[in-house]
């Protein structure tokens, strides 16, 4: 398997968020720090390259009628997992993304991707997949909390990067201040700011890939006329 | 619980909080099923339903069950059984007994199983401590500001229909946009005082 062609897929191509359109309602509401955000995002890899892995390695023998119900029953046992180690070692994070957590249990991604790829390949390129589409989830995450922190309060990396200790993982991190946080635009920080952000991502995303799209159609009909001249 | 609590709560889960516009639970469906004022009436009736039943049942699941078994840790995998099961049984009678309900949800039933409002409800009725009570008038309240979204939000679709906006927003962002901007106008009920 093209461990290059699947990280493409993941991130750009095939993204989860931005082309799939799966897993929406965290994406919206945890956007706020980049804590929060890149938290997410991790826990969301570890668990979809775990379910992943699980459910490529038990799918000859799951009957057909009952897959989906197996496949929750795998995801959720994941989930509480992750919760729970979440809990025990950063017990803030825990805290600050609160319920969402737990709901990852139904996050369309993870089903997902178990339903339309581990179903049927093998093991090693079902690892590929989860760590690929992660990373591609953790992406947009990042990309929307950057925007909606750095325009919302002037702030990069809260909760994260502290200027004076590094970077902290007990949320504690008061970021990097880039301007003074009363001229920024408080909407964007406000649930209102976490749907328009993700509108505008996706309108970028639709005319980067029509660009990219026209220009491989331009490309093609090139190589045809000089393929006819020849 | 009391009558005034009860009320703070339903209020608060219609308008103040309501689940789609400041808690972000439900969107999936609330963008999938809204094109269509009748269907987005469907999918918000069956919500309700679902979510009234679910925190009923898993009340009694957590604390009958779970909490003298010691077993706490496992309530996520427990409430996502109990979801999938009863949105299965409520598909099953409502062909029996009720085939032109039945019909006019079609394929939005079994969808509510992943709808992150059912389980959402749920375990936010464990977090906040609510009582049996306390935890049905959440859920079909909380129900209710999902069907009241989703309807308003529908019928703002039907006219984004006739709307010129530019290219690169067709389809997805321009229904976020205006989620956004809906959203903005529920705004206007946050920091009410009730009581």
């Amino acid at each position: 398997m093209n461990f290059k062609r699947q990280l493409k897929e993941g991130v750009i191509t095939n993204n989860p968020i931005l082309v799939q359109q799966l897993g929406m309602c965290a994406t919206m509401a945890i956007t706020t720090s980049l804590f929060n955000g890149v938290g997410m995002g991790l826990s969301v890899l570890i668990i979809l390259t775990c379910c992943n892995v699980a459910v490529s390695a038990v799918r000859k023998f799951i009957p057909d009628e009952i897959r989906l119900a197996i496949f929750v029953v795998i995801i959720a046992g994941f989930v509480t997992i992750v919760d729970l180690l979440l809990q025990a070692f950063i017990p803030a994070l825990s805290e600050s993304l609160g319920v969402f957590i737990p709901l990852i249990v139904v996050n369309c991604i993870i089903i997902g991707r178990a339903e339309a790829f581990c179903q049927k390949n093998p093991v090693g390129a079902s690892f590929v997949d989860g760590i690929t589409q992660g990373l591609g989830y953790t992406v947009v995450l990042v990309i929307m909390c950057v925007i909606r922190e750095l325009l919302g309060s002037g702030r990069f990396g809260g909760g994260l990067i502290d200027l004076a200790k590094g970077i902290t993982l007990d949320g504690t991190g008061t970021g990097i201040q880039l301007f003074n946080s009363d001229y920024g635009a408080s909407i964007l920080t406000l649930p209102v700011g976490g749907f328009l952000t993700l509108g505008f991502l996706f309108a970028a995303m639709q005319a980067a890939l029509k660009k990219s799209a026209k220009k491989k159609a331009a490309a093609a009909k090139t190589e045809e006329k000089e393929d006819e001249a020849a | 619980m009391s009558v005034t609590k009860l009320l703070e709560i339903a209020i608060g889960a219609i308008l103040i909080n309501n689940f789609i516009f400041s808690q972000f639970l439900g969107c999936c469906p609330f963008l999938g099923c809204s094109s269509k004022v009748d269907t987005a009436t469907g999918m918000g009736l069956a919500v309700v339903f679902v979510m009234g039943l679910a925190s009923a049942i898993c009340y009694v699941v957590y604390d009958f069950l779970l909490v003298p078994l010691g077993l706490e840790f496992l309530k996520t995998l427990a409430f996502i059984l109990v979801i999938a099961a009863l949105v299965q049984f409520v598909e099953m009678f409502l062909k029996k007994a009720v085939p032109s309900l039945y019909a006019a949800l079609g394929i939005y039933l079994p969808l509510i199983t992943t709808n992150c409002a059912v389980l959402g409800v749920v375990l936010l009725n464990v977090q906040n401590n609510y009582n049996f009570l306390g935890s049905v008038v959440y859920g079909i309240t909380g129900g209710l500001g999902f069907m009241l979204a989703i309807v308003l939000f529908a019928s703002v679709r039907e006219r984004i229909a006739y709307a010129d906006y530019p290219e690169c927003f067709e389809g997805f962002p321009i229904c976020l946009v205006s989620a956004g901007l809906v959203a903005l106008a529920f705004m206007g009920f946050s920091g009410m005082q009730i009581f």
